[in-house]
């Protein structure tokens, strides 16, 4: 509890339960938390705004069955990689079926994906970078959005690993359309993709220094000054949280 | 000419050659000088290999893009892509603003189809926001107006400037003027001839102006007498099936593995197209034919483009006849919650704010003035989760990763632009080839550097 908070403040802050930031109690899948309302910090603000504090909960796993064609193309990923611990949790949201995969497991995933003709997931449509930084130990996600012309089906795959060892196998053994989509995700988020022909950055300079699309890579910006007064760059203004 | 290292920037192997070292000598060449550098190298034995870079200012290379080429004569036997001129931070910038104002920074990715950037970014906030089935038909069917009138320019743009890098001019000049009459369109309906930021999530900005209907009626009459000038200008013409034909052959396999999709997809005879096979928008309610070209070569795409116009020209009649039916309907979800709060109208200055809003807000209800408040500086939440909803853009499959954490903000969003995608095929398309024929594979890609960069 910092000492610059209200009475108010610590009473909400008291009344929310206290999740472990990681914790899958009740199968949730928790990637953080918000605190505070507007985004000030340290004004003395006295609403009562600044203490409300929510965690950042993600679609859960989904029950079986999860619904029309989801439940035979998990059975028949699981049954041909042999492994049950391949997929560490099924996500159905908003029709779309996602697939939490093991990242050492995820070459021998999509090889499967892409040949098994009860999958026949043909298309890989690209590699996506998502960071969570207060999500431990899955910090980094990579995530991949595959297409069966076959079947006219799509899947998700979120492949996650940590910010100290960000290291995810390369697809582009399988999938040649990932060898750009890969570089791009090593360029923004540096996930580097083991087994990749040739890892190099793709859309920032070659010298460039740092992965600019992670949360704690600043947007930037200038100053701008009128009258006096100072606008900051965007990231560092007011906001909503 | 130049054909020496002095005062060059990028000479640099000048200081290894005198140091003893290969000589990687570096030329700059300017224009009709070739004969030149090349006669000054002919004794050098190991000048057979020359790498060229190309661009990325380069009239014919669509844009920033550099190319790489390692020539053997004029055979070009290895080609790499440099891209990354035009990276803006697109999806960096959108995590900060709220996701009315993701629009505004989306539709400038790809320029040429600023429509299908905002339509797919606005179907995955949708789809997340649980709305999708409350867009109101009126909306639906004006983005589907809307994305048709573009994937024409856009295709328009496509020959355009793939005929002026074969030296075409006549088919460059007819291009863009069809193009400028879709353009006028777009700013009559949306204010703005690119950039438009006019499909929102829940619906679209504005309802259509008085007029709109019997203008595009006007330019799809107008269009149905031009189209064919480019057909008969170029379809049998020689020279441009000498050029076309063969050049940038990629097969159905070849596209599978590289994730090509779009009119280089069904130049293979494949007849996949997102509109009739994971239909959004209602695009499974109009009537028109998935175009297919069995050469798998530039002059199948060429042919597929031009095809594809006549059919967007009949889905667009049947927008028109919809929205005669739809006059006054709704064009925005009518959860007030999500709906933007705040109107325009064209006033003396052809442009504004709606006066009835502004004395609704100001004068007579405190509670509009704050929900008007509320929603355009905070904006509406989304709850937790992801989506992805591709579409059929002029290009091929281009989707939205969309990613909330449940706040006013995007959390990440990530397009999946198909020229990044189809750009990787420039190598297997040229390699083998002549100089000459990259030119013309590439532009059978269409690729747009905007979308490829973001």
């Amino acid at each position: 509890m910092s000492d610059a908070r209200t009475e108010g403040e610590r009473h909400l802050a008291r009344t929310e339960p206290q999740a472990d930031p990681r914790g899958h109690q009740d199968g949730a899948d928790v990637r953080g938390r918000r605190t505070g309302m507007f985004g000030v910090r340290g004004s003395g603000d006295t609403s009562g705004y600044g203490g409300l504090q929510r965690t950042v909960v993600f679609p859960p796993p989904a029950e079986r069955p999860y619904g029309g064609w989801f439940d035979h193309c998990v059975d028949t990923l699981l049954a041909r990689v042999g492994d049950p611990a391949a997929v560490a949790s099924v996500v159905v949201h908003r029709g779309e079926l996602t697939l939490h995969v093991r990242r050492e497991h995820l070459p021998a995933v999509v090889r499967v994906l892409r040949d098994d003709p009860d999958l026949r997931f043909e298309l890989c449509s690209g590699v996506s970078g998502v960071h969570h930084p207060e999500d431990v130990g899955a910090e980094l996600h990579a995530v991949y959005h595959l297409l069966s012309m076959t079947h006219n089906r799509r899947v998700r795959l979120d492949v996650s690993c940590p910010e100290g060892d960000p290291h995810v196998p390369s697809i582009v053994a399988t999938y040649p359309t990932a060898d750009w989509h890969e570089r791009e995700t090593w360029d923004f988020f540096g996930i580097q993709f083991d087994g990749h022909p040739a890892l190099t950055r793709i859309l920032m300079p070659d010298d460039w220094p740092a992965h600019p699309q992670r949360k704690d890579y600043p947007l930037g910006g200038i100053p701008v000054e009128y009258k006096g007064g100072t606008i900051p760059p965007p990231d560092e203004r007011r906001s909503y949280s | 000419m130049t054909a020496t290292t002095q005062g060059d920037p990028y000479a640099a192997g000048a200081g290894r050659d005198a140091a003893g070292g290969r000589g990687d000598r570096v030329f700059t060449v300017t224009g009709q000088d070739w004969d030149e550098v090349a006669g000054a190298l002919g004794a050098d034995g190991d000048a057979e290999r020359i790498v060229v870079n190309m661009g990325p200012q380069h009239p014919s290379t669509h844009g920033v893009l550099r190319l790489i080429l390692e020539l053997e004569g004029e055979t070009v036997t290895e080609a790499r892509c440099g891209i990354g001129y035009l990276h803006t931070g697109i999806e960096k910038n959108m995590e900060f603003r709220t996701w009315t104002q993701g629009v505004t920074f989306c539709t400038r990715m790809d320029y040429l189809s600023p429509f299908y950037n905002e339509a797919t970014y606005c179907l995955g906030v949708e789809r997340l926001l649980d709305i999708e089935d409350e867009v109101p038909e009126k909306a639906q069917v004006m983005r589907v107006l809307l994305m048709e009138l573009n994937r024409i320019s856009s295709h328009l743009v496509a020959i355009a400037t793939g005929g002026m890098e074969l030296g075409a001019l006549t088919v460059m000049t007819v291009g863009f003027r069809e193009r400028e009459q879709v353009l006028d369109l777009f700013e009559l309906i949306t204010g703005l001839r690119m950039n438009h930021a006019f499909i929102r999530p829940g619906g679209v900005a504005q309802d259509l102006p008085d007029g709109a209907l019997d203008a595009v009626r006007a330019f799809v009459a107008l269009m149905r007498k031009r189209l064919p000038e480019i057909a008969t200008l170029c379809n049998a013409n020689p020279i441009f099936r000498a050029r076309l034909e063969g050049v940038g052959y990629l097969d159905l396999e070849g596209c599978l593995a590289l994730g090509m999709t779009g009119p280089v997809l069904r130049s293979t005879g494949y007849p996949w197209d997102l509109r009739k096979t994971q239909p959004v928008c209602g695009y499974e309610t109009y009537d028109f034919d998935v175009q297919t070209w069995d050469t798998a070569d530039s002059y199948g795409r060429f042919r597929i483009r031009v095809n594809e116009m006549f059919e967007s020209l009949r889905i667009v009649e049947q927008c028109v006849t919809r929205l005669e039916g739809l006059v006054g309907a709704p064009v925005m979800v009518a959860d007030k919650k999500i709906a933007w709060p705040s109107q325009l109208s064209i006033g003396s200055d052809g442009q504004g704010n709606s006066l009835d809003h502004i004395r609704h807000i100001m004068g007579e209800s405190m509670e509009a003035l704050i929900h008007h408040f509320k929603l355009v500086t905070e904006g509406f939440r989304v709850p937790a989760g992801e989506a992805y909803v591709p579409l059929e853009s002029p290009r091929g499959e281009l989707g939205a990763h969309v990613v909330s954490d449940g706040g006013t903000r995007p959390y990440r969003v990530h397009f999946r632009d198909p020229s990044f995608t189809n750009l990787q095929a420039t190598s297997v398309m040229s390699e083998g080839g002549m100089v000459a024929d990259v030119i013309v594979a590439i532009a059978s890609i269409d690729p747009v550097m905007g979308g490829v960069d973001r």
